[in-house]
């Protein structure tokens, strides 16, 4: 019998997970519909997206004193994001000469509250990458063991899209998909002029209703505030609140895991141990089994940091894989100006906060001078608002002739400034590339010897570097984006970067699709969880997020998330009815 | 502590234990309650924060008439809208300066420029310049492509003035208005309006069922 500090005896929980998340939510979906006793952790506070003192979807930029800006939130004041780029109280660093930027949200539901809601299945050949091209690494699983799951995915969660029929990019149960916008439809007809494929975006946005609980999307474009109808996809709303109605959901807030616990004789999973943030005290939960969800690197921290006299090298890490093959997607941008969209009639246009539409990888590496593909996103319109709106409009306003027929002195004041702002409103596109990087050894997070948290715990230093593949790959975005845009009739705005900018490629983390720490195989001495995501050591041990991801395709990596961790749910279930857990 | 550096201790994400509770001025009558909840969509240490920054100040009396000045220039009153000092961009700018005190020197600076420019001039501060004298100014640091070398550290400043006023006006509701954003309200989206396909040759993809379209 264990007790806590007061003597009370602690419940035994037939799971404990930790993090909220995508990967969290579905697990403790699952497995609390399946009956079994479950404790989650989360590091944040409570978050409904439709309890009005959360609410910011709908207010007014007026509304926030800064207008919306970035000061505090890292994406703006009525971003549903509670962290940022940085927290105070819980730093990490980087290896002088490498870069990693690591995004962290606490709350209920963690990222997937203002996540894009991009949501791409992988294809078949993003589970074999090694067999394909001779570098990287093939998950020991394929898109067949997959697919059932993605399917489930698609019905319970909601997504739209259409059914194209492409090898790698699997159709699904979709939606119906919104109309475009016009900037969206001007993109599709260049791109698609040029040889560049465009469809229309697969969106974790209710078009439709799929349910009682949840609502149906009013095109408020605002996604990224958590939408408070439930319309879009957050683990608060669609995850883990309806698991907490089955009452076999016990949700600690505010609860900072330290460490997963282990019995020395058997090398299982006893229970974790975490810091109550509220309060700074210690405390415990047990479990038969313990499921890490707390995101890439915070799940390969607590591994890192799970160290006994049978782990020295941290829980479940004989292999020292743990930390190892961290990679993010590639990103890099355009942003144009189409002189076609200016004094544009206005109308609402706002729709779902993400592109429309989207371009999936079209070509054929084994042609092109890099390993790996990428897809576009695309973004543009008559959006509300904000603190940065229009911002630098000095380097552009002297482009084009006025009604007059006469082009102006860039920059001014005044009544042609004011008119300025009217015309070129809503006459701006962008293009993001969403790269597939190669996972390497030499990119990992370990545990800074130096440094702890103000919880007291060791804290990750990180050591990233890209390699020339993904500096191609950012290259050959920059030619695709121009050739889409001269095809349009539009001009750069951003300037073009060159090779010393490494052609705009965003540094590694900036993109937040962190993969890899924790990574699945067949091979435990090159791995460290099996094909269910179960660790090789411990086998009351499972990881549902993207940490067991061997690479990550050029998709986005959420649905993957959440059909890996719905297919380990499974597998936890079935392994308890057979005892063997 | 002076208040600058009260602002300064108050940590910028939301997350802090630390959060320091900025001090209540010695002559405030009766402490207001403690703030422990969200309230629309802002944590506590939010609400305490952007409490603290609204009743703190930075700029001069002087300071901010000349911002005033400024911002009316950049965007003035015509028939169809009011100028940006009538929808409070001014205050808006000094929210901004003190949430985001990297931009404190080169605005203070950029006036203390403006006026030193004005005083060798004219012999005196911008605000007393008569309405031609102040244009005459704003004409050598309005142009970044053609203005002269000496007026450069002017040219900076003016640009960060017409970012920041054009932010505060079209984020205000008569901006908003002026503007002609039409969002931020539920609707069914159903495309383009027919008048704008046409006006651009553009058609649905045929192949398409949209969620529109039943
Ligand atoms: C701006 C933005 C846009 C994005 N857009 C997309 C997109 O369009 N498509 C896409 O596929 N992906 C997108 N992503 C990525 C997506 O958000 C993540 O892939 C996803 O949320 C990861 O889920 P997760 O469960 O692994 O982790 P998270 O969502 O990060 O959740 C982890 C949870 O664990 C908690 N936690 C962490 N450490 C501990 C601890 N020690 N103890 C207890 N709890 C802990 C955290 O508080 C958090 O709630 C985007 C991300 C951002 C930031
Ligand atoms: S765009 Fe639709 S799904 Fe997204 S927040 Fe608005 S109503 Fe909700």
């Amino acid at each position: 019998m264990s007790c806590d500090l007061n003597g009370k005896e602690l419940a035994m929980y037939d799971v404990i997970i930790i993090g909220s998340g995508a990967g969290g939510g579905m697990a403790a979906y699952q497995l609390t519909k399946a009956g079994a006793n479950v404790c989650l952790l989360e590091a944040g506070g409570y978050f409904d997206p439709a309890d009005p003192k959360y609410i910011t979807q709908l207010k007014w930029p007026y509304e926030s004193p800064r207008r919306g800006a970035s000061t505090v939130r890292a994406f703006g004041d009525f971003d549903a994001a509670w962290g940022g780029w940085q927290i105070d109280g819980e730093p990490y660093s980087a290896e002088t000469g490498t870069e990693f930027h690591w995004f962290r949200s606490q709350m209920l539901g963690g990222r997937t509250n203002h996540w894009g809601r991009i949501s791409l299945r992988f294809g078949p050949d993003d589970f074999r990458r090694y067999s394909l091209s001779g570098i990287g690494a093939d998950w020991p699983i394929g898109y067949d063991d997959m697919k059932p799951y993605y399917d489930r995915v698609d019905k319970l969660i909601g997504v739209f899209g259409t059914n194209v029929g492409l090898p790698n990019e699997p159709d699904g149960f979709f939606l119906p998909p919104p109309k475009p916008r016009l900037h969206e439809m001007l993109i599709t007809k260049a791109a698609r002029s040029i040889g560049v494929p465009v469809f229309p975006s697969r969106l974790a946005v209710l078009t439709k209703p799929i349910n009682q609980e949840r609502g149906t999307c009013f095109y408020c474009a605002q996604c990224g505030r958590a939408c408070s109808a439930y319309a879009d996809f957050s683990s608060s709303s669609a995850l883990v609140i309806p698991a907490l109605k089955t009452g076999k959901l016990t949700l600690i807030n505010n609860a900072m895991a330290r460490e997963v616990l282990t019995d020395p004789q058997s090398g299982l999973c006893t229970g974790v141990s975490y810091v109550d943030k509220t309060s700074l005290q210690e405390r415990t939960v047990k479990g038969k089994l313990v499921v890490l969800a707390a995101s890439t690197c915070q799940s390969a921290r607590l591994l890192l940091n799970s160290k006994s006299s049978r782990f020295q090298r941290g829980l479940a890490n004989g292999s020292g894989v743990v930390g190892k093959y961290l990679n993010d997607s590639t990103g890099a941008s355009m942003s144009g100006f189409i002189p076609a969209l200016m004094n544009r009639k206005r109308y609402n246009e706002d729709g779902a906060q993400s592109c429309h539409i989207y371009t999936p990888w079209w070509l054929d590496n084994k042609k092109l001078d890099f390993p790996r593909g990428y897809h576009i996103e695309y973004g543009g319109g008559m959006r509300m608002p904000d603190a940065g709106f229009m911002s630098g409009i000095e380097a552009y306003n002297g482009l084009i002739a006025d009604a007059s027929g006469k082009k102006k002195e860039a920059g001014g004041y005044g009544a042609s400034l004011k008119e300025d702002y009217h015309r070129y409103y809503g006459a701006f596109v962008s293009m993001a590339g969403r790269g597939e990087p190669v996972p390497m050894e030499s990119n990992y997070c370990e545990i800074d010897p130096n440094r702890v948290d103000q919880y007291g715990i060791p804290t990750l230093r990180f050591n990233y570097k890209w390699s020339d593949y993904e500096i191609k790959q950012a290259r050959h975005m920059q030619q695709t984006f121009d050739e889409i845009l001269h095809a349009m009739g539009g001009q750069r705005v951003s300037p073009a970067p060159s090779a010393d900018r490494n052609y705009g490629l965003e540094a590694p983390g900036r993109i937040i699709h962190e993969a890899g720490t924790i990574r699945m195989g067949n091979d435990p001495k090159t791995s460290a969880l099996n094909a269910f995501q179960q660790a090789h050591e411990v086998k009351n041990l499972f990881v549902v997020d993207a940490a067991a991801f061997p690479s990550q395709g050029d998709k986005n990596l959420t649905w993957t998330i959440l059909a890996s961790s719905m297919r380990t749910s499974d597998y936890i279930i079935d392994q308890i009815k057979k005892k063997s857990l | 502590m002076n208040r600058r550096d009260i602002l300064k201790s108050i940590p910028l994400t939301t997350l802090s234990l630390s959060a320091a509770t900025p001090e209540v001025s010695p002559t405030a009558p009766v402490p207001k309650p403690a703030i422990t909840e969200f309230k629309n969509g802002k944590s506590p240490e939010e609400q305490r924060r952007d409490n603290a920054l609204q009743t703190a100040k930075f700029l001069t009396a002087h300071e901010l008439a000349t911002v005033t000045l400024l911002c009316d220039i950049i965007l003035p009153a015509d028939a169809r809208s009011p100028s940006a000092s009538q929808v409070g961009v001014p205050q808006f700018i000094e929210f901004m300066l003190k949430d985001q005190p990297d931009m404190q020197t080169p605005v203070r600076g950029g006036l203390s420029w403006l006026d030193h420019e004005c005083r060798q001039r004219f012999g005196k501060a911008f605000t007393d310049c008569t309405p031609p004298q102040r244009i005459a100014v704003v004409d050598d640091i309005a142009y970044p492509a053609k203005a002269k070398l000496e007026h450069k550290p002017g040219v900076a400043f003016f640009s960060r003035m017409r970012n920041l006023t054009a932010a505060g006006y079209f984020t205000s509701k008569a901006g908003i208005a002026d503007l002609g954003y039409m969002g931020n309200t539920p609707h069914q989206w159903a495309g383009p309006p027919k008048e704008v396909l046409d006006q651009f040759g553009l058609s649905f993809d045929p192949d398409v069922h949209y969620a529109d379209m039943g």
